[in-house]
């Protein structure tokens, strides 16, 4: 069976390695073949973005290897595809070569998509890229007071990054000494401060008892950057002056181009994985359109699955379990305190009073990804 | 006349149909309506109140086979 996998970030590399293991006879005899493309030769991980943005993360440390974290007898290429052939079970790259497969896996995340709201991408500080979060800090760096605003738009990656990044820059303030000469004020475009509400139970008395205000049914519309003014689609203005923005996310472009998914989110079955209408197309990640959070654990436990459930069918000939919607997210509630949330489809997140052990775990936990990443935990 | 939109925000969870409904609202006039379809039970609840909140008009909400529909009138 020849498995082409796209995209080489934490789904796909998960995927790679776990199959890889399991497949390890059939590599070796021409029985299964696995190919990875992806846009990078580098593996950054993401959630280092978050320390970065606090200057609690050098650059470097964000990054490795990809093909140093793959395991031996996978083909790795870095030509990025640009056309879905699923009709012919193949895909076009940008180097004009084309790759066929009887299984492909498409794993090519997401991005912040700012140019979506006038004004969002030129006068809001962000950190869902390197650049934006070392930008950030430095705005951070220079910052001597006044109101910082924290908006939200959704969808998003990470759920727990917005709630992280404020409970952080509340004790980022504090340590410089700066904690009642800045006042920080969070948006949410629906009702309540997190989609889950379990989270929104547990976060808002949290950002009562520390100070936080914020404001709910807030949808993003356009930020006047001459007058420093926030506007919702709700008609509510605020004033800043500093805006950090977690902006409502997309697919990549070429899932759209592709005509795979709308905004680039390819409509996927939530037990299976496969994507709707292809039995030989699986999809994980962040580019699914599953209604649970667009995050690294997301993809980690998906690509746990579907590593069983591809090599039992090369093995079997069929798959063997369903992905259970599970999730597994820590959060950081200040800079040393944290909690966590896991949940699943059946059953939803119940977080519990932050402590510094889970903050430590989370620490230990960005070394250990590079672990984790090469299907070892 | 006022045309009549129908936003399709079946299989998405909260806060999809919300959003979708939002995004509907900008392309169109006042006076338009807009009917909602949703399988989640929780944007039955919020769409209500958002509309209420931002001031356009809630004009019905009706179950039917799973699905809501949920009809609102653009009003500025
Ligand atoms: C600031 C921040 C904090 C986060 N914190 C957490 C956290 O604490 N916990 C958590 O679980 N998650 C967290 N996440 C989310 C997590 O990083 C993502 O959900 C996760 O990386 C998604 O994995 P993925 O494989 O779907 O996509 P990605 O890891 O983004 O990988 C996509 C891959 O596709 C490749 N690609 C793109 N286009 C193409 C193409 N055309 N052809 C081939 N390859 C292509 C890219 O090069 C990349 O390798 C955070 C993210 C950010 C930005």
């Amino acid at each position: 069976m020849k498995i082409l996998i796209v995209g080489g970030g934490m789904g796909g590399t998960i995927l790679a390695n776990n199959l890889a293991r399991r497949l390890n006879g059939e590599l070796k005899s021409g029985g299964a073949r696995i190919t990875m493309l992806s846009a990078s030769d580098k593996h950054m991980y993401q959630p280092g973005l978050l320390y970065l943005a606090v200057g609690r993360m050098t650059p470097d440390e964000l990054y490795r290897d990809q093909a140093g974290l793959l395991e031996p007898g996978i083909e790795f290429h870095v030509d990025p595809a640009e056309e879905f052939q699923l009709d012919h079970n193949r895909v076009k790259t940008k180097s004009g070569k084309l790759y066929d497969y009887d299984t492909l896996v498409i794993a090519t995340g997401s991005r912040m998509y700012p140019e979506g709201i006038p004004g969002l991408a030129e006068h809001a500080e962000t950190f869902y890229t390197e650049a934006s979060a070392l930008k950030m800090f430095k705005r951070l760096q220079e910052f001597q007071g006044g109101r910082v605003v924290i908006a939200v738009g959704v969808p998003h990656k990470c759920p727990m990054a917005p709630l992280e990044i404020t409970f952080m820059l509340h004790d980022y303030f504090k340590d410089r000494g700066l904690g009642d000469k800045v006042q920080l004020h969070y948006t949410y475009p629906i009702n309540r401060i997190h989609s889950l509400e379990n989270v929104a139970k547990w976060a808002a008395p949290e950002f009562d008892r520390l100070g936080i205000a914020y404001e709910t049914f807030f949808n993003i519309k356009e930020v006047d950057g001459k007058n420093q003014i926030l506007r919702s689609e709700e008609g509510a203005e605020i004033k800043y002056d500093l805006l950090i923005a977690i902006p409502a996310h997309k697919g990549m472009e070429v899932i759209e181009k592709n005509g795979l998914g709308q905004n680039g989110w390819i409509p996927t079955d939530r037990q299976k994985l496969n994507m709707e209408g292809r039995k030989n197309v699986f999809v994980l990640g962040d580019t699914t359109n599953i209604p649970i959070s667009k995050a690294g654990s997301t993809a980690h436990f998906e690509a746990d699955t579907l590593g069983e459930n591809i090599a039992a069918m090369v093995k079997m000939g069929t798959p063997v379990r369903d992905y259970d919607g599970k999730v597994f997210c820590f959060i950081e509630a200040g800079k040393d305190r944290a909690t966590y949330a896991m949940f699943n489809y059946q059953n939803p997140p119940d977080p519990k009073a932050p402590t510094k052990a889970v903050h430590w775990f989370k620490m230990a936990y960005n070394k250990l990804y590079w672990v984790s990443a090469r299907g070892l935990l | 006349m006022p045309g009549k939109t129908v936003v399709d925000a079946r299989g998405s969870f909260c806060p999809g149909p919300l959003m979708e409904l939002i995004a509907a609202l900008k392309s169109c006039q006042v006076g338009d309506e807009l009917e909602v379809l949703s399988t989640d039970r929780g944007s039955a609840n919020d769409i209500p109140e958002w509309v209420r909140k931002v001031g356009h008009e809630h004009l019905a909400t009706h179950v039917e086979a799973g699905v809501w529909h949920i009809t609102v009138r653009k009003a500025k």
